[in-house]
């Protein structure tokens, strides 16, 4: 995957650079609103990361300024200001996602990772049935089963494994689940989120021997086939 | 010269000096409008009678004339113009020689108009003096006679000398009163616009205690000073949090920040092994999560009290969102072996932010689960209930915990406040704050009360007074 990342502070860029590569993608960095916008034109990356506040070319004229070229790779906006409206804005003027500052690596890894998967699955063609190894989810009809089995879910439970099942393979923050699944953006303290995953994972996973709803440590959560060795 | 010309124009450019200026003329023309009214009246009505007198002697006389001929007439005339206060009367020939009467000299041709005027005259008694104003009517007799019947009006005249004095005395009364009057009445109005200037200034050169003086007549003034407190109150109020909060910045991040340096710092001098160095690494992270958390909410809640959220709020269905957040931590107090129990009417639309709202109610919740679940077994309960009452949505989280005691209440509010019961909790000491934040942002208050036992926050927020539009019928569930 190739990202560019726009952001004037030079050790917070080299940090991203570095942490970027080390988890396997490759990182260019811009440091300024116009030397960003022209290598996002020019260079063909999967995601941008762009700061909000930016010298020369503010990130959100930035944004704009690209749909109005039609240059549509997914964009995600970092922002020392976390406030409700300033999300709002972000999102308006052409992000894709929105991460305030400071943010822990692992949850901008999992956000960029989601959005470039977004980018190569061509838009409208997500699969009616989603399926991992004998799980399916059939999103018109709302069944669930495993095995040819049918498990019974509560709505809210099923959104979140319609959510986790969309993003397979993916590391889903708990954030962003808290973000997808009930549509608030705040941080969740306690462990609300993961009660509700391991209701879930009673559901999906008891009675199986490979277990498919894993636990990334300090990261968050990932439904795929089981590798051991990764569960808490 | 100059400096009484400035003064002049100071003076000038005052109000008081501009309203006085302004009654006084407004109070002139009605006076004048007024006084000249009855003057034009009277006049009017006075000749209307005099008119009438002369028309009614006309006709007695001709008359008189028409059954006892000229010799009766004359006899008549020549008696009735000897009574004292008598009209005037001339009775001639046809060429205008004099016959009878007590009129002497008239302007030439007078006599030889016929029908009603006015013209000077002298009484024959009188033919030297001035000749004075006549309002006269001549009629022709038949058989060649003209008769002359006239009033002095005189009277007239001398009513309107004491009409037009009026005028004057009641101008230069109009001024007089109208310029001590207007300046008494201005001055003491100004005076107080004037005091009030004066504190205004002495507050903004630094004095923000200072209050204006309310008169207690309840008048526009009144008001006035009343909201100019109200709002240097809230100034106060703005200014007390800020310094709070940089107080309690300092306090309550120094705290975190010194632990922070000092495990870096011993993991530098003593960890040895890549082990241990990665342990103190990973509790710095988590300390200074914990640091940016604090941090963020102090953030919020200052940008909420400072009312610049505002642009970004929308009507919803609060009970929606409360539903949403109770069952979000449904799950969550299960776990604790607490019971949720969620009542909640439908279709309470609200003006204000979903979001704001699910932060607020997930700290309440968050709250009253870390308080409210220490209680025995069997009476951990936490309610949560939205209900609409008097214009207002009233959401409560009541939980059995230990509660708060009411002296400890209105201190729980505010940021940092943490009771000595909770600080071996984890925890900031800002959830509630927040909420208060938050209620106060949506125009609502945030109340604690008394759930014997146990905590209940009421979080009353202000109805929309428009009905959300129903929502459109889902096609497919």
């Amino acid at each position: 995957m190739r990202i560019l990342i726009i952001e004037d502070d030079k050790e917070a860029a080299s940090y991203l650079v570095k942490a970027f590569r080390e988890a396997g993608h490759v990182a260019d960095h811009a440091s300024d609103g116009l030397d960003g916008y022209a290598m996002a034109e020019e260079g063909d990356y999967d995601v941008l990361v762009v700061d909000r506040m930016l010298p020369k070319l503010d990130g959100l004229s930035l944004i704009r300024s690209l749909r109005e070229q039609r240059v549509e790779t997914p964009v995600l906006i970092l922002s020392a200001l976390g406030q409700v409206d300033d999300r709002v804005k972000g999102l308006r003027a052409g992000g894709d996602d929105y991460l305030p500052k400071p943010y822990a690596f692992s949850e901008l890894l999992a956000r960029v990772e989601v959005l470039s998967r977004r980018r190569s699955s061509a838009p409208n063609a997500e699969p009616t049935v989603y399926r991992i190894a004998d799980l399916e989810l059939d999103r018109l009809s709302h069944r669930v089963t495993r095995s040819g089995q049918e498990i019974m879910l509560q709505p809210r439970e099923f959104r979140l494994l319609e959510y986790l099942m969309k993003n397979a393979n993916q590391v889903v923050t708990r954030t962003m689940l808290l973000e997808h699944v009930w549509d608030y953006h705040f941080d969740p303290q306690t462990n609300v989120i993961d009660v509700h995953v391991s209701r879930l994972r009673a559901k999906i996973d008891k009675g199986f021997d490979k277990p498919l709803i894993h636990t990334i440590r300090g990261a968050g959560y990932m439904v795929r086939v089981g590798q051991e060795g990764d569960e808490e | 010269m100059n400096a009484s010309m400035s003064a002049l124009g100071k003076l000038v450019r005052t109000t008081a000096f501009k309203l006085s200026f302004a009654y006084l003329l407004i109070f002139t023309i009605f006076a004048f409008v007024g006084l000249g009214y009855v003057a034009w009246n009277a006049q009017r009505l006075l000749t209307d009678q005099f008119v009438s007198t002369i028309e009614s002697e006309i006709n007695s006389l001709s008359d008189q004339y028409r059954f006892g001929g000229l010799r009766r007439l004359v006899n008549i005339v020549e008696r009735r113009s000897r009574a004292p206060g008598a009209m005037l009367y001339l009775v001639t020939t046809e060429a205008g020689e004099r016959v009878a009467g007590n009129v002497g000299a008239l302007p030439t041709g007078v006599i030889g108009r016929t029908g009603q005027f006015e013209t000077l005259y002298n009484r024959t008694d009188e033919t030297e003096a001035r000749p004075d104003m006549a309002i006269v009517r001549v009629y022709l007799l038949p058989g060649g006679f003209r008769l002359l019947v006239g009033r002095d009006i005189e009277e007239r005249r001398r009513l309107q000398e004491v009409i037009y004095r009026a005028f004057g005395y009641s101008l230069l009364f109009i001024v007089v009163l109208g310029c001590v009057g207007g300046w008494f009445i201005t001055r003491r109005v100004l005076k107080r616009v004037d005091d009030m200037t004066e504190i205004t200034r002495h507050i903004m050169t630094g004095d923000l205690g200072g209050r204006l003086k309310i008169a207690g007549t309840g008048d526009e003034l009144d008001r006035l000073a009343q909201n100019l407190n109200d709002m240097l109150d809230r100034i106060g109020e703005l200014m007390r949090g800020m310094q709070e909060v940089s107080d309690n910045i300092a306090h309550d991040l120094k705290t975190p920040l010194t632990r922070l340096r000092n495990k870096a710092d011993e993991a530098l001098r003593t960890a040895s092994t890549p082990d241990e160095l990665k342990s103190a690494l990973e509790a710095t992270i988590e300390e200074s999560d914990n640091l940016i958390r604090i941090f963020n909410a102090l953030l919020m809640i200052a940008r909420l009290e400072a009312g610049n959220a505002r642009e970004g709020l929308a009507d919803f269905d609060a009970a929606e969102a409360v539903r949403d957040v109770a069952e979000l931590y449904d799950a969550l107090a299960d776990e604790a072996g607490v019971s949720l129990e969620v009542s909640v009417e439908d279709d309470l639309p609200i003006h204000g932010s979903r979001e704001l709202l699910g932060q607020a109610m997930a700290n309440l919740l968050d709250n009253a689960l870390k308080y409210g679940s220490s209680a025995a077994a069997a009476a951990a309960t936490i309610s949560v209930s939205a209900h609409r009452r008097d214009g207002e949505v009233r959401i409560v989280v009541a939980d059995r915990g230990p509660g708060i005691p009411e002296s400890e209440r209105g201190r729980v509010l505010e940021r940092f406040v943490r009771l000595e019961t909770a600080r071996s909790r984890p925890g900031f000491g800002l959830g509630l704050s927040l909420a208060a934040a938050v209620a106060r942002l949506h125009g609502g208050t945030l109340l604690l009360e008394d759930n014997q036992p146990g905590l209940r926050v009421i979080l009353a927020l202000p109805l929309k007074a428009v009905e959300l539009p129903q929502p459109p019928l889902q096609s497919a569930a």
